[in-house]
């Protein structure tokens, strides 16, 4: 038996007698016998703390992980980026990891700001005023996004870029099918540019990807047009790592920026726990979604931080709630903040122009070796589609054997109009000439 | 001071979290053109931004990131951490949040690089292990809730509603039924009619009745055939069992409506009672309650949804299955979809698998009984001065009212929450259930031991015997004094919104 509860047999009884009880048992005198489960659970029986760490070690023995034996060129949503030790040692602190919300905030004013500088730094980089304590990631995000759009303007259709993540807008549609939103796909063309339909005064929104999910940096000047003639919102989904080179979505017109928080600091994890970016504008704040930390005072004219416009909430606000988000990715958030203060503004310039050069330089030697044609006509940043006379999904099978994740295979759920089969790539600051060269010969035999 | 002969080992009076100046932003410490990280070096030429991105596009100032050294980094962080409650701390008793020790095992199988380090773009041929994980998870998940299969996906317990009340939506719509509401009892948590309400259904409230528990003949009296569902919680949230669940399961399903099961209270009857043999349909647990995987001052948590055999097949998707030893992710015949960007909190699922397996079937029985059994003993020992609000056995919480101590002494549950802080001790959940007035919702957890306990019975008799005095009631309108903050102005707070660095007039 394990020694999780600290209880000793002479204080169980000593507490049951005070009680005026014999057993335990007789606490649950309250549910009806015929509910009770009166068998053990088929639970295999209690383990010592290194046996428990061996089999959960023994399953990751039949994982492959992309530090060590499967060189990663994958992106999608999840990129392999390195992650300073003091995010890592700092954000295991058990004051950050085992703290509860925020709800008490004489005792909690090391997370609450944590998030304070957290919702600085992710505005800065969104370039609007407006950032929460984080939601669960990149597709609850668009989904809050949605809700939100809908909420302001009062319509239920949105128009979603063909370009953005397809895992997010797979979100999106389940979560529409609630409220009964409608939402429209708008194709992207050979060059992977969204068609966007004509202006409609029933849209309430128009959700553009920038860079989109192919790596293409699209023309949302276009999009905030488009979204200003139909009297709609315009919500940027963004890969943060770009916006280290690339204008801020707010500075493009973005009413809504969203973002998967990951590559700030966070580890792949298989895909969580992650956590979503969401800025707004001043305009929105009240519609805002999820925690918002905001300074204050104490009675002594002491700087304070707190949860703030607590009313916008879903335990004060109930079923009149435009959000039902409680538990958010704080810890996430800590990490984000703690990285991306490592990084500095000159470490987050670099992260981004690295990931740049590198691009730049593996398109090259793609084309060096007769993989790829041309350079897309349209600009990309550190993600990029390749077709192969192979299927993509055979090439990452095989390259798997080479030791590579070669990218993410643009089939199935992940297809995209003309990119159909094509393998989407992505680099960060960790890829290395060497890497990038094995990549790229290990690629010529296995896509001839 | 505590008069007791054993130190209790939850009491966190001596932290260094008590007192201390003010501290200032990272921003504060920036200063132009200090460094801290340096990138590695890919050995690839470095190219200049502006030869192969769009003009028009193209930053003309670098992100106002912080300067500082890695030192001061450093030493901000550690100094925030001072400045924080945790569990690792001291007692958390935090009604409704189930706030037990974690333990650090897990910590060693979060971190390993062999799961903390696989991209979830990685075929499945070379994730073998994540998908054998998920797996195991839920098998220990169906047979703690009694249900047949279950999604791991849902990021938290709201999300895992929202995912539910949609299974619920498809199994309605698949039937051609036609519902539109949603019974919800008056004591219910903030998310459940929130969840409702975007899952498209109206909320029905369901009156308490004098026991705290469902009122067995209105609820009769509301049920049609509009209705889709009910959402409970067993125990529900003033910490009592419903013991009427099999009737209320009747009435629910002979208008073919569906049980959902809320839970946030799990805690208090695994291995004894499980919610599909209560009659439920769609149950979703709080790993980061129940199954000890931290909260990380307000999340990651995960919130997984079980069901019974007949909704398995509008289950969200991918779901992972394992067929003659080789796992691969599906989509269900009739799924409603996804629900996360990939997987879920995948390495939440590790830490609480890993918390399972360390307990076992016995264990997380016990676990359970003495979440239970303390819940009662303090119950017991504070009721001379703080009233339970219902008198039943409780489960692994219960709920006092300081209504008699604002009456007569002007000291509201919020002053005796505060002055907790003081003394060492975490605040419990106050004001809610919304239904009991001046309510202190206690919930010790069972990882907290009988000294802890017993100093906790007696700060809190102390403070009501201070109340009674006055000479000493006022102090306690006014506390916390030892905290790093006192009393926060919140309506500033609102007033003069301040969110960002940038927002400071």
């Amino acid at each position: 038996m394990s020694s999780f509860t600290p209880h000793t047999s002479d204080e169980v009884e000593s507490m049951l007698k005070f009680m005026g009880l014999t057993s335990v048992e007789q606490l649950y005198d309250t549910i009806p016998i015929a509910l009770q489960l009166r068998r053990s659970l088929d639970l295999p029986e209690a383990l010592s703390e290194v046996e428990v760490i061996d089999e959960l070690a023994a399953y990751g023995k039949k994982n492959r992980n992309a530090s060590i034996d499967l060189v990663c060129f994958a992106g999608g949503g999840s990129y392999d980026h390195d992650i300073a030790t003091v995010t890592s040692t700092l954000g295991l602190r058990g004051e950050f990891v085992t703290a509860y919300t925020p709800y008490q905030p004489e005792v909690a004013q090391g997370v609450l700001q944590a998030i304070f500088e957290f919702q600085t730094m992710v505005s800065r980089i969104s370039g609007l005023a407006i950032t929460n304590a984080s939601l669960y990631d990149g597709g609850s995000a668009l989904v809050e996004a949605i809700n939100l759009a809908c909420a302001k303007t009062r319509r239920s259709k949105v128009v979603l870029s063909e370009g953005v993540n397809p895992n997010w807008r797979g979100v999106a549609s389940t979560f529409a099918e609630g409220p009964g939103h409608e939402l429209v796909t708008a194709k992207v063309d050979q060059e992977g540019r969204t068609i966007w339909p004509e202006s409609d005064s029933t849209v309430a929104a128009y959700v553009v990807g920038y860079p989109n999910f192919l790596g293409f940096i699209e023309d949302i000047a276009a999009a905030r047009k488009l979204a200003t003639d139909s009297g709609a919102l315009l919500i940027v989904a963004y890969d943060p790592i770009a916006i280290s080179l690339l204008k801020s979505p707010g500075e493009l017109g973005a009413d809504i920026a969203i973002a998967e928080g990951q590559p700030l600091g966070i580890p792949l994890s298989y895909g969580g726990p992650y956590l979503g970016l969401f800025s707004v504008t001043m305009d929105l704040v009240r519609l805002l979604p999820g925690r918002l930390v905001g300074e204050t005072v104490d009675t002594e004219d002491r700087t304070s931080y707190v949860t703030t416009l607590r009313a916008r909430e879903q335990d004060i606000r109930r079923e009149k709630a435009s959000s039902n988000v409680c538990t958010n990715q704080t810890l996430m958030a800590v990490w984000a903040a703690i990285q991306m203060s490592w990084w500095g503004k000159e470490g987050f310039y670099e992260v981004g122009r690295s990931s740049l050069s590198s691009r730049v330089y593996l398109e090259n030697r793609l084309i060096e070796e007769g993989l790829l044609d041309r350079r897309s006509p349209t600009p990309t940043l550190r993600e990029f589609p390749v077709r192969f006379n192979k299927s993509a999904s055979d090439v990452v099978e095989a390259m798997v054997g080479e030791g590579f994740l070669a990218g993410v295979a643009l089939e199935g759920a992940n297809s995209i109009s003309n990119f159909d089969g094509s393998l989407l790539i992505a680099l960060t600051e960790k890829r290395t000439r060497s890497q990038i060269d094995s990549y790229v010969k290990s690629l010529k035999e296995v896509a001839k | 001071m505590s008069t007791l002969k054993e130190a209790p080992g939850g009491r966190a009076s001596s932290s260094p979290l008590m007192g201390g100046e003010v501290e200032p932003t990272i921003f504060e410490f920036s200063h132009e053109s200090r460094r801290t990280g340096a990138i590695r070096n890919s050995r690839i030429e470095q190219v200049d931004p502006k030869d192969f991105l769009p003009g028009d596009y193209l930053r003309t100032k670098k992100v106002n990131l912080p300067e500082v050294s890695e030192r001061d980094l450093v030493a901000h962080f550690m100094r925030l951490t001072h400045r924080q409650y945790a569990v690792d701390l001291g007692s958390y008793p935090l009604g409704s949040c189930t706030m037990k020790y974690n333990p650090k095992l897990a910590d060693a199988v979060a971190t390993n690089p062999n799961l903390s380090g696989v991209h979830p773009q990685t075929p499945p041929s070379a994730a073998q292990g994540w998908i054998e994980l998920c797996v195991e998870l839920e098998r220990y998940l169906t047979e703690i809730t009694g249900m047949a299969a279950a999604t791991l996906a849902p990021a938290a317990g709201a999300q895992g509603e929202l995912t539910g009340l949609l299974i619920m939506k498809a199994y309605h719509k698949n039937r051609g039924n036609n519902k539109s509401t949603i019974l919800i009892p008056d004591s219910a948590h903030g998310t459940n009619p929130a969840s409702v309400t975007l899952a498209g259904y109206k909320v029905v409230t369901v009156p308490s009745d004098s026991r705290g528990l469902v009122d067995l003949e209105k609820l009769r009296a509301l049920v049609n055939d509009d209705v889709a569902g009910i959402m409970l919680t067993n125990p529900n949230t003033v910490g009592l069992f419903e013991k009427d669940i099999a009737e209320i399961a009747k009435a629910i399903h002979d208008v073919d409506g569906l049980l959902y099961y809320d839970g946030a209270n799990l805690n208090a009857i695994v291995g004894v009672a499980r919610p599909g043999d209560m009659g439920f349909d769609i149950v979703h647990s709080n790993l980061h309650k129940t199954f000890a995987t931290p909260h990380g001052g307000g999340g990651p948590g995960s919130g997984p949804v079980a069901v019974v055999d007949r909704l398995t097949q509008f289950l969200p998707g991918p779901y992972p299955i394992v067929v003659d030893g080789v796992g691969s992710w599906i989509m269900p015949e009739k799924s409603i979809g996804r629900v996360h960007s990939f997987y879920g909190n995948a390495v939440v699922y590790a830490r609480a698998l890993a918390f399972m397996k360390a307990l076992g079937a016995e264990g997380l029985k016990e676990m359970s009984e003495y979440a239970v059994l303390n819940a009662n003993y303090l119950k017991a020992k504070i009721a001379p001065y703080y009233p339970a609000a219902y008198d039943e056995t409780c489960m692994h919480e219960f709920v006092v009212t300081a209504a008699g101590l604002k009456k007569k002494y002007g000291v509201r549950a919020l002053d005796v929450a505060k002055t907790l802080l003081d003394r060492g001790y975490h605040a419990p959940t106050v004001y809610f259930p919304l239904i009991v007035e001046e309510a202190l919702m206690i919930e010790p957890t069972e990882t907290e031991s009988k000294a802890t306990l017993d100093c906790l019975a007696e700060i809190l008799i102390d403070i009501a015997i201070e109340a009674s005095n006055e000479d000493s009631s006022e102090a306690l309108k006014h506390g916390p004094t030892r905290t790093p903050v006192s009393r926060v102005d919140e309506a500033r707070a609102a007033r003069v919104l301040v969110t960002t660095m940038d927002a400071k007039g």
